[in-house]
């Protein structure tokens, strides 16, 4: 948006600048509860999926503010839509090879 | 000099300011979000790798005891801190090119490269130690993938301060011809330097938490 929309004045832009803030503070938070958590020593299941919500809400916070994704264009959602598909294909595909019992 | 050839209308990259009338958006951002979606797929495939390495295995790590007691957490909750903290200069960087501060988008983005340099600083340390104790990548299947996942984003975060140092010294030149397009250029370094902390958000927690 930002590269298309020149015509925002300087104050005006200003005011955008404390939602990185916000979201630096957020993201500095989110670390000391990942750390935080991981010295509970929950059981394994619960401590991957507890540290997986919480990196993703942190990435999900750097894409959208950082990398401007709130207000981008239909064309990089369609690019991602089609990453994101790929990358859970690449991340699962191998696990139906798994054989119960097998090592690598 | 581009003016000297009849062609040279044809050799120069369009819509780097504008944007392309198909897509919306400036070639150069479309270009580096496509090249991001590659990386994706670079890093998935390790990532995916880890996954089933450690499914598979009897115990992780191999040797027993738990990542956060093989690894260093406090060194390497420094160094998500640190970079955390460089994707904000980053996109201030930026921010200060959008309101014609090239003072202070001189000083961000060197704050950005600084920060870029004590990340690789901690990792150095953190490597230099696993190797006194003889760990190396072919110690097992725990050392393997943190090396090859650690150094990877290493890689990227070397590249980051190469492309970041161009554009603050050389390549800043760009700001006294071609401001906007110099502006996007930031815009897209930042892209790229953003990914390579979504990256690391993720390598922290699965090697040195979990």
């Amino acid at each position: 948006m930002a590269t298309t929309h020149e015509t925002t004045s300087h104050e005006e832009f200003k005011k955008h600048l404390g939602k990185y803030y916000v979201v630096f503070v957020a993201l500095l938070c989110l670390t000391a509860i990942t750390v935080g958590v991981s010295y509970l020593h929950l059981n394994r299941p619960l401590a991957i999926t507890v540290a997986l919500i919480i990196a993703c809400v942190k990435a999900g916070m750097v894409a959208a503010v950082f990398m401007h994704l709130l207000d981008e264009r239909k064309v990089i959602y369609a690019v991602l839509i089609l990453t994101v598909a790929f990358f859970f294909l690449v991340l699962f595909l191998p696990m139906f090879t798994i054989v119960e019992g097998s090592t690598v | 000099m581009a003016e000297a050839s009849p062609y040279a209308a044809d050799a120069l990259i369009p819509h780097t300011v504008e944007p392309h009338p198909v897509t919306g958006i400036p070639n150069g951002k479309l270009g580096i979000w496509l090249f991001l979606a590659s990386e994706v797929m670079l890093f998935g495939a390790l990532f995916s790798t880890y996954v089933v390495i450690r499914t598979t295995a009897p115990h992780w790590p191999p040797e027993g005891g738990l990542s956060s007691e093989i690894l260093n957490v406090p060194l390497a909750t420094v160094n998500t801190a640190v970079l955390i903290t460089s994707s904000i200069t980053m996109v201030l960087s930026w921010a200060s090119l959008k309101m014609q501060n090239l003072p202070r988008f001189r000083l961000w983005l060197g704050s950005t490269i600084a920060l870029a340099f004590v990340f690789l600083v901690i990792k150095y340390f953190e490597y230099t130690h696993k190797f006194e104790l003889g760990h190396y990548p072919s110690h097992d299947n725990f050392y393997a993938v943190y090396f090859t996942l650690t150094g990877l984003h290493g890689v990227h975060v070397i590249g980051g301060i190469i492309v970041n140092t161009f554009l603050l010294t050389a390549g800043s030149r760009m700001w006294a011809t071609e401001p906007e397009r110099f502006t996007n250029r930031i815009e897209n370094a930042g892209l790229y330097w953003h990914f390579v902390d979504l990256v690391w958000i993720f390598l922290f927690p699965s090697l040195y938490l979990l």
